[in-house]
């Protein structure tokens, strides 16, 4: 190694901190100085980039949606905007429905947060108890099925698209808003039973215990003491379907396409974005407000989100 | 606890026998409990999930197009020709070599980057939880909102990066990232053809998904006890031993994971790609092709047999390397 050039540098730190009383040699000592140093700076240069790679996407979306288009064209690489440059009227055509000459957002949304809350409710309603189950009684098959249902989640979402096409073309479901509504649970409610589940075990079983000795039965059980206790998971839970019920695409974009009235967000923003009419700048408003509910839920549920995300990674 | 104790002198007061029966009445009543609360799941798992693979199965062998669909029934004769046209056909091999470089570069980048912000924000700092929830942006944004945004930064004619590009990098002209198939660079004098489009939906894929990996691996490095690298540490190891020899072998159970279910997702994956090229220009994988036998041919039969090859082939590849990795747990062991 080049210790003959980092020794005085070793020496000056050793000679600096003679409270530290390491085995070392002085040449391993010098080395560890050279790369603490190292990544003392390059952690800063990554953080940096992790803020700039980013967030800049989401930057630049507030950025173009709030510049007219003439100016976007004229001078493209602008990153800063002057005050009185703003311009909010694309957020009004977006919004305005499709009969007074704007894009029809508002219906978009409407349509998304039906589906999403509706798929919120009936995920949790469906998966509550399961979680339950597996979570606290022993029956024939409990330790397999949510193994069973996670396996089911790594089938291509491509694989089942082709028979629920037909499917739901055959009993008229195709277009309605209830089909997809029932996919995005299928789709959704292994993972939130997986979820829960976990959050069922950290609950100590004595406090249900405690409750049936004081002559509740099953049903009180659960409502009066699992659920309480669970809320925290549920909220998360609930939150977590919504956002991936707001963003889903694929099987919006096969079973809606073709009722402007019906589409979702998702749906809405990339069927405009493939046509010449409507202004970049305009779709660039749509995706600020698509985008907006999302990083508002993510934001005030970060700490739930990801412990219930990441609950049994740490054992690795 | 105390609750237990008087349960417990009374069963054993009534004998063995009587406790026993209780004891088994219980069971079958919890049983019955279980079995009647999972029934939803199990019931809409079946109907939307498990009979639809099934039913793709049965369609990949017979003859089913969207006009014909009416008069199409379950026991329609069976076929070959679906399959057949399918591993027969010119682009096949083409888009499966398209989608397992993608798969591959786009898991093992997003896990790379994942890990480098792991580590760079293992330490307390000031703003860390804004940084934390700033890099998990990309993740949790709409699919169609982060490619819009793409797309048109990425444009030639007005997008930021090309300008940005010609005016302070000195790029000879835009380039058209996502529309162009290839394009020959020369680095050192070596002329090397570069597939643009491909290596952009890369890009794009490590980008949306590397906060998944960020987040397992922040995870599991909370949880490494601190005592082991302090001890390193004691005994000299440079930082850069303490995480090749103490922190990377406990991460890497959690990478061979990451490794797999990112694979698995991004082999799948369909969004994307179709939001950002539709296909086009040498990103044509194989979900874009089902995608497309089903609406623009309105072939159903087709595009059931390339999603059956799809989903076989990824069993085949998963199944492998779990084998791999199972028995090199063992020897290791």
């Amino acid at each position: 190694m080049s210790d003959v050039t980092s020794r005085p540098l070793g020496r000056a730190d050793t000679a600096g901190s003679r409270a530290t009383t390491r085995s070392t040699t002085r040449r391993g000592y010098s080395r560890d100085t050279v790369e603490t140093r190292l990544f003392r700076v390059l952690r800063w240069v990554v953080i940096a980039t992790l803020l700039l790679v980013t967030l800049f996407p989401f930057y630049y979306m507030i950025l173009l949606s709030v510049r007219s288009l003439d100016e976007v064209l004229r001078d493209p690489g602008t990153l800063i905007i002057s005050p009185g440059e703003l311009d909010l009227s694309t957020y009004a055509e977006v919004l305005r429905p499709g009969s007074e000459g704007g894009q029809g957002f508002l219906r978009f949304m409407a349509n998304s947060a039906m589906v999403a809350l509706g798929t919120v409710a009936l995920t949790l309603l469906i998966a509550l108890p399961g979680a339950y189950a597996v979570s606290r009684l022993r029956f024939f098959g409990h330790r397999q099925v949510s193994a069973l249902f996670l396996s089911v989640y790594l089938f291509p979402s491509i694989l089942l698209a082709v028979p629920l096409f037909v499917f739901f073309s055959r009993v008229g479901l195709r277009g309605e808003l209830v089909g997809l509504l029932l996919v995005y649970v299928s789709q959704i409610v292994a993972v939130a039973i997986y979820m829960l589940r976990n959050y069922f075990d950290t609950i100590p079983v004595s406090l249900e215990e405690a409750a049936a000795i004081d002559g509740c039965g099953r049903l009180g059980i659960m409502w009066r003491i699992s659920l309480p206790l669970a809320m925290p998971a549920i909220m998360a839970n609930a939150l977590f379907i919504f956002m991936i019920a707001w963003n889903e695409f694929l099987f919006a974009l096969l079973f809606l396409i073709e009722d402007r009235d019906r589409w979702t967000v998702s749906l809405g923003l990339s069927q405009l974005s493939g046509s010449i009419e409507v202004p970049t700048t305009v779709l660039m408003a749509g995706s600020v407000i698509i985008t907006l509910p999302i990083i508002i839920v993510f934001l005030a549920t970060e700490r739930l989100l990801v412990a219930g995300l990441t609950a049994g990674a740490e054992k690795g | 606890m105390t609750a237990g104790a008087p349960e417990r002198t009374d069963r054993r007061g009534r004998g063995r026998s009587g406790a026993g029966r209780a004891h088994g009445s219980l069971r079958r009543a919890e049983a019955r409990a279980g079995l009647a609360l999972i029934t939803p799941t199990l019931i809409i798992v079946l109907v939307v999930v498990v009979v639809p693979i099934l039913w793709t199965i049965l369609l990949a062998f017979q003859d089913v197009r969207l006009l014909n669909l009416r008069r199409a029934g379950i026991f329609d004769p069976l076929t070959l020709d679906n399959v057949r046209a399918v591993l027969q056909s010119d682009d096949f091999v083409p888009s499966l070599l398209t989608t397992l470089a993608y798969s591959v570069f786009g898991t093992g980048l997003a896990i790379l980057f994942g890990l480098v912000a792991a580590l760079a924000l293992r330490g307390a700092f000031r703003g860390r939880t804004f940084v934390r929830a700033a890099v998990l942006l990309p993740y949790v944004a709409p699919v169609v909102a982060v490619t819009f945004a793409w797309r048109t930064m990425l444009n030639p004619q007005f997008g930021v990066v090309n300008e940005l590009g010609v005016e302070f990098f000195g790029w000879d002209a835009p380039v058209a990232f996502l529309s162009e198939r290839s394009a020959s660079v020369s680095i050192l004098g070596l002329d090397i053809s570069l597939p643009v489009a491909l290596m952009t939906v890369i890009a794009f894929e490590a980008w949306r998904s590397f906060p998944f990996a960020f987040l397992f691996l922040t995870a599991r490095l909370q949880a490494a006890p601190a005592t082991l690298e302090e001890a390193a540490r004691v005994d000299g190891a440079t930082p850069t031993q303490r995480f090749r020899y103490i922190i990377l072998p406990q991460l890497m159970p959690t990478i061979a994971v990451l490794a797999v279910l990112r694979f698995i997702w991004t082999f799948n994956s369909f969004d994307d790609i179709y939001l950002l090229t539709g296909g086009g220009a040498g990103t044509e994988v194989i979900s874009v092709r089902v995608f497309n036998f089903l609406t623009a041919r309105g072939d159903i039969g087709l595009a059931s047999a390339q999603a059956l090859v799809l989903a076989v082939i990824l069993a085949l590849l998963v199944g492998l390397y779990l084998r791999r990795f199972a028995t090199r747990e063992e020897t290791s062991a």
